[in-house]
Parts: structure tokens; sequence; C-alpha cells
């Protein structure tokens, strides 16, 4: 009853998102408040609908009712209950559910925090939205429905139990990874909405940079943590010691975040000056285009991954389809509309401004190059028949040198004025970061001589943008300038997006350390174990005790024991596992890891393991927890400077009457 | 400085930084490209030993041999030709004998295969797309349960 229930809310949500996309768009055509103010209402609606229909589904899986098709296929009574929820998700049309529900909530969010849009803009933004709601909502209820019952599921014959949740995706990290990312890839949505929404008014105005910016803002934050809790869950699960395996899978979410971020520094300009608009219009259609390449890819499987999934290509073809429809639409319009907007502010190439171009050029460059990787192969077997794969040294050359220039930038751009900068007097200004960094790298080489050359210098990279994010606030509070009192006034009343922009810049510096520190400096070993062996390495002796096996609540696991001495002091136990899931026939690696400042000692027990002989692979990961905990930084940056809206309260509210204003003129 | 030099030297760095993410492209492209072959490919195209390239098809039953130090050895078929493997390390959770794999590495100079890495999978039911092809070019392709996208096979994704 539940189940049919879900799937009529799912239905009528679809009614409500086809009257959502055409009445408010027609009234903003003809200036009808009416028929305007159908969307609001509409917006809330569906999102209540799909809500519906999302916690019908989840009840489903909560009480296993598996009558359900896909509860069969991917659920089972013995799962702990947090899987049987993330099971939810855990699956392509349960997935696909989800990624609609975020869509008709950032649609809801618009319809409630946007009272002070201007009312054409806030029905044609809600009419672009509900549209993408009936392309995705269409291919939900045509090719995959999660409210199928199973054929002639008669009580009699019902299936007692299901068939399983993959057992790499029964994990912690995992169950939270989808929601976030696709919080982060639908969130961009808004901001398409907002562009497409701009180029049927055929106006545009830094009150709409000032709309724009936090949605985008919140999106890019939690596709950060999105993408950084996958390679976290990556790293500790799949057991090979690496964290970015420049896989096609994992750059279908990197390119929709390099975009992001450049629109988020070109509405910023924007905002505050009026200029690129044609620019972040485009960023702004590129942006999702890419969010739904992303599902495209990722869905269909075109793509062989290290992290495929089975998957259905004719599904592909569909959200092929989709992508096509509003990319190709929505940059045709775009063609067709972009004249209208007109310029603002003028700048010199030494600017704040200037700066924020060159973010964006380097940031959309790397883009563009991440994409040629990652489609490349596509194209090849177009046109010749032949596979092929690009593998990470090609981005490692290729996206690397780009990423240098861009952040020996980054500490420069704050200190920069608006329209006419000095970019000597910033440097002079730079002289605290300039310092530390050369002390570090002469330091670094003076202690790991023996490693490669550049990697210093890649340390040195790091500091340089902690230290200038540090140096930015200081010079702010005139710190040492004048009495600490004064400095502390300062540091109290600084605007939140100051702090947001230094510690999502200082974010992005503890990140390359760790990046840095793991590629340059990891040590690796291979080999057989016997039970009382000690083998050292990175400084670390660690002694293989022997193996024990475990019964768990859903799966069988073979636990390696590991005790690891510093010096003749025992400062930790390892204990890797394999773990065997009766259930789906599958087997899982556990890593065990020694976390430390300064590097993770990671060890994976391999295949057919026993206490006579276990084959054991161990690395050193120098610095590698700096990887996380840098992106962790760059979403509390982007959490604090979001928190700032709230001060300017006033702004759009003059923008609204400026708004409403130019209308009447126009009439 | 005018509006005309300013646009100049916006237009030169996009030019600037495009040419040298180009020529980076370039130079990146021949070192780190692998193409995709089946045994039978490797023998009908005679490929140089040292070249790098993706290999693929099903593990032969019965060839995986474990030696010391976390050596392994299988021989890779696509039921016409087949070629031996050698790799070193710890082989992914979802390999199994009569399985679909893929690996990556070079031919030594006596014939064998030398990988650097073997592909993993995450999904008892994948089969990547290129062994599906291969074995079908063989004619040897089952399809059922092997079948991506089949029944259970749109199963499980993130």
């Amino acid at each position: 009853m539940i189940i049919e229930l879900g799937h009529f809310a799912l239905v009528l949500a679809l009614g409500i998102a086809l009257v959502q996309m055409t009445l408010p768009a027609w009234g903003a055509h003809k200036n009808d408040v009416q028929f305007m103010s159908v969307a609001p209402m509409a917006a809330l609606t569906q999102f209540c609908l799909l809500s519906i229909a999302f916690f019908a589904l989840t009840h489903a899986f909560v009480t296993s009712d598996f009558s359900v098709q896909n509860v069969w296929q991917n659920s089972h009574s013995t799962k702990p209950m947090i899987y049987k929820i993330s099971g939810v998700w855990g699956n392509h049309e349960g997935s696909m559910l989800l990624w609609v529900l975020i869509l008709a909530l950032f649609g809801a969010a618009v319809a409630v925090f946007g009272q002070n849009l201007p009312d054409q803009l806030k029905a044609n933004v809600l009419a672009v939205q509900a549209s993408i709601s009936v392309a995705f909502l269409l291919f939900i209820i045509m090719t995959s429905n999660p409210f199928e019952r199973l054929p002639n599921a008669q009580v009699p014959t019902l299936p007692l139990n299901g068939n399983g949740l993959n057992p790499l995706l029964q994990d912690i990290a995992l169950a939270f990874h989808p929601p976030l990312l696709y919080i982060g890839y639908v969130g961009f949505s808004i901001a398409f909405s907002f562009a497409i929404a701009a180029l049927i008014d055929g106006r545009i105005d830094a009150a709409w940079a000032r709309w724009v910016r936090p949605w985008t803002l919140a999106a890019w934050m939690f596709l950060t943590l999105g993408i950084s809790m996958g390679s976290w869950w990556a790293y500790y699960e799949l057991g090979w010691g690496g964290w970015w395996f420049w896989d096609p899978v994992e750059n279908a979410s990197f390119m929709p975040w390099l975009a992001g971020t450049a629109l988020l520094h070109s509405a910023l300009v924007m905002e505050k000056r009026d200029a690129l608009k044609v620019w972040t219009i485009l960023l702004a259609i590129l942006t999702f285009s890419l969010s739904l390449m992303g599902t495209f890819l990722v869905r269909s499987g075109v793509l062989t991954s290290v992290h495929a999934f089975a998957v259905d290509p004719e599904r592909g073809v569909f959200i092929l389809a989709i992508m096509m429809f509003f990319t190709g639409g929505a940059l045709v319009l775009f063609a067709w509309r972009s004249h209208l907007l007109k310029n603002g502010g003028l700048f010199a190439p030494i600017s704040r401004e200037g700066a924020l171009v060159l973010n964006n050029i380097l940031l959309s460059v790397s883009c563009a190059v991440v994409f040629i990787g990652t489609l490349y192969p596509l194209l090849h077997e177009a046109l010749t028949g032949g596979k092929m794969s690009v593998g990470p040294p090609f981005f490692n050359m290729t996206f690397g040198p780009l990423m240098v220039p861009l952040l020996l930038a980054v500490p420069f751009g704050p200190f920069l004025a608006w329209k006419r900068g000095d970019l000597l007097g910033a440097a002079q200004r730079l002289y605290f970061a300039i310092g530390v960094s050369c002390l570090v790298i002469l330091l670094t080489y003076g202690y790991m001589y023996q490693g490669p050359w550049l990697a210093p210098l890649g340390i040195g990279l790091g500091i340089w943008l902690i230290a200038g994010a540090l140096n930015e606030i200081a010079f702010r509070v005139k710190f040492m300038q004048v009495s600490s009192e004064e400095s502390w006034r300062r540091f109290i009343n600084l605007p939140r997006s100051a702090y947001g922009t230094a510690l999502a810049h200082t974010g992005v510096g503890v990140m390359v350390l760790g990046i840095v520190g793991v590629t340059a400096w990891q040590s690796e070993k291979i080999l057989h174990m016997t039970q009382g062996q000690t083998v050292s390495l990175a400084g670390y002796d660690v002694l293989f005790k022997g193996v024990q096996q475990q019964k768990q609540q859903n799966y069988n696991e073979i636990i390696g024991h590991f005790q690891v001495r510093k010096g003749g002091v025992e400062i930790a136990q390892l204990a890797p596992s394999k773990r065997q899931y009766p259930v789906e026939k599958q087997t899982t690696t556990e890593a065990g890891i020694y976390p430390s400042w300064w590097g993770d000692l990671y060890a994976v027990l391999g295949e057919q393991s026993s206490n006579e002989k276990a084959t054991v692979r161990l690395y050193f990961n120098p610095l590698v927890r700096l990887i996380w905990l840098g992106t962790l930084l760059m979403f509390l940056g982007g959490a604090v400077s979001l928190s700032d809206r709230r001060l300017r309260v006033g702004a759009p509210r003059k923008a609204k009457s400026q708004n409403k204003a130019v209308p009447v003129a126009a009439e | 400085m005018t509006r005309k030099q300013r646009r100049f030297i916006l237009i030169a760095t996009c030019l600037g930084i495009l040419s040298f993410a180009l020529g980076l492209i370039l130079y990146a492209v021949n070192d780190s490209i692998a193409f995709f072959y089946s045994p039978t490919k490797v023998s009908e195209l005679n490929i140089e030993p040292g070249t790098r390239f993706r290999l693929g098809g099903l593990v032969q039953e019965g060839s995986v041999k474990r030696g010391d130090n976390a050596h392994v050895q299988f021989v890779v078929t696509d039921t016409n030709q087949t070629i031996t493997v050698n790799y070193k390390g710890i082989l992914p959770d979802l390999f199994r004998e009569g399985q679909g794999v893929v690996t990556e590495g070079r031919l030594s100079h006596e014939g064998i295969f030398v990988a650097v890495s073997v592909l993993s999978k995450h999904d008892e039911n994948y089969v990547p797309r290129e062994v599906v092809d291969a074995l079908k070019e063989q004619g040897v392709w089952k399809g059922g349960g092997q079948k991506p996208g089949s029944d259970k096979g749109n199963a499980n994704d993130y």
C-alpha cells in the first residue's frame, strides 16, 4: 500500500512539474502575476510529493519488503539498519530518485528563500528547474522505476530474502558519499536555472550574482566534501594505498568541481564589479552540463573504470538525450541572447578582477584537459573502433603544471585592489609568506635530500598558500602595526567572507602538502610473511602475529594481526582483514591503518592468508591525512563565507526595489 | 591603457595558457595511452616487447600459480589465443579463475606479459566492456548471467 502511495506521488510529482514548467514561464512572458505565482506553490508541492515517494521507498527498504523488485535486488534482512537505509540510494533506481528529490529540494528552497527575487526572474528560474525535473522524472518512470513489484509476486511465492547490497557499498563513508555528491551536482542546477532565466529575460545585474553565488557556494561545498569522502573511501576500502586514480568516474565528479570553482570566483567579480557577465552565464551553463555529463558517464558505463559497477547502456542513451537537450538548448539560447547582456566595469590586467580572470582561465583550461583525457578513449573508439585508455601519467603531466601557476597566484589575489592593482606592492605585503615558504623549501631540501628534487618545491608551494592566507588576515587587521587591542577589534570586525576565503585557501595549501608528501615519499613493500616474522618500513618494525577468523552479522572475516613498534616500543596494532559476504558471494578488503600526522602506516592482507604464510602489502603514506584535512578546511571556508550572507540582508532588498523600478521604466 | 590593449592582453594570456596546455597534452599523450588488445589481437598485430598496453580476456581455469613474495602467474585467454601474465602484488578481491580480467603492462622478450596493474571491479556482475567485445569477436560470449545490465546487473552503483 505504502509502495503504491509512493508510486502515485512520483507520477503526481511529474504532473506538478509539468505545470510548474509551463504556467509560470507563460506568466513571466505575458507579465501575468497570477500565473507567475503558481511557481513557488508548485515547487513546494513537488518537493512534498517526492519526499513522500522517497520515504515510501525507504520504508520498503527498512521493513525489507521483498515484493518490491528494487528492494529484493539490493537489500537483505540481515543487513545492519544503516545500510538498509543507505541501500535506498545504493542502487540505480533509488539514487535517481534521490537525484530528483534533491533537485526539488533546491527548487523549494528558491521558492521559500526567494521572497525578494523579482517575480519574473523567480518564475523563470522555477520553470527551468521544473523542466529538469520533468526530464528526470520521465527517465525514472519510463526506464528505472524503483516502485516496480516483482513480476507475479503473489504471497506464497514471495522471496524470503533479498540479494543484498554490494559489500563495497556497505561502508559508512560510502553511505553518505552519494547524497553529498548529489547535493553538489544538483545544486549547480540552480546556477543553471538562473542563467537560463537571465538569458530569457535578457537582463542581468549584480543582484543576480548576489543570488547565484550562495547557491553555487553551497553546491560547491557539498561537492568538495562528496569527492573527498569518495577518495577517503577508495583509500581505505580498495586497499591500493592510493587516494586518487584519475579514473573516469572520479573525473566525472572532478570536472563539475573545477568548473564550479571557476564559477564561484567569476560570480564574485560579477557581484562586486558588474563585469564578466557573459562569461559567468556561460560558466553556469557549463558547470551544470558537466554535472549532467558526470551522471551520464557514471550511469551509462561507456567508460571502463576501476570504479565500474554493472550498468545499463540503454538507460545511458536516455540520460545522454537529456544532457544533449539541456546543454545544447542552453548553448543555443546563449548564442542567441547573450549579446543583450551589457558588460559593466572595466579593469586593468593587474587587478583583483584580472587575478580572478587568470584563476578562471587556468581552471577552465585544466577542466578541458581532464575532459579531453576522460573522453578521448570514447572518441578514439568511435573513429577507429580500437580501444584504449588514458592513464594517470597523462593527467599528472598535464593537470599538474597547469595548477602550479594558479596556486602561485592565489595569495596575490586578495592583495590586489579592484580595478587597478599593484603587483609589486602586493609582493611587498606578502614578504612574510615569501620568507616562510623559502625557508621551508631550504629546510626540506636539507632534511629530505634523497627524495625527488621537485618535492621540496611542492612543499614550499603548499606553505606559500597557507602563509599567504595568514598573511592576508594579518595585513587586514594591521597586525604589529597598531596596538594589539586595535588589531583585535579589527579581527572581530573583519567580514566572515574574508575568513572564509582565507580558510578555503589554507585548505588548498594543506591539501597540496598532503598530495606532495604522499606522491614523493610513499614507500611500499609487498611480501610473504610467516608468523613471528618482522619487517621494517619507514622506521617502523611490523611483526606478523597470525590470522584469526571471525563471524559477523552478515559476513565472515579473516583478520591479520600485526604489531607495530618504533625503536623497540610497541605503538600500535594493525588489523587488516578480508571480509567474505556469503549473500553477495563477494570479498572485500579492509586496510589496517595506523594514522599519525606525519603519515599513515597502511597494511593490506592478501588472499589465502593463514598463520603460516600471509601475503602482505605494507605502505607508508607520508602526510596523506592532510589531503582530506585540506578538503575539510575548504568545506569549512565555504560554510563560514556562506554564513556571511545573513549579514547582508539589506543588500538584496535594495536590489529588489531597483529591479522593480526597471521593468516599469521599460514598459 | 586603452580598451584595445586590455583586450589584447586578455586574449594573449588565454592563447598562451591554451597553447601551454596543448603542448602538455601532446607531450603527455605518447607516454600514457594504453591500447586494449585481446590475446588474439596481440599475436595478430605482433606487438613489440616493451610497448605498454592493456590485455584483457578470461583468466584460464587452473592457471593461477602463486610464487614467493606475492608473485602471481596466470593465463589470459580469449579461447583462441593465450598469454601468460606475471604480476607482483595483491590481486583484486573479485579476481577469479574463469572470469573476465583487464591488466595493464608490457610484453617481455620471452612473450610473457609483465603486468603493473590488474584492474579491479566493484561488482560481481560487472564484466569490462572491452572483454565482452573481445569475447564476442571470438564468438564465445555467452551473455546471460554475465551480461552487463542484465537482470541483477543493474543493481549496484553509486
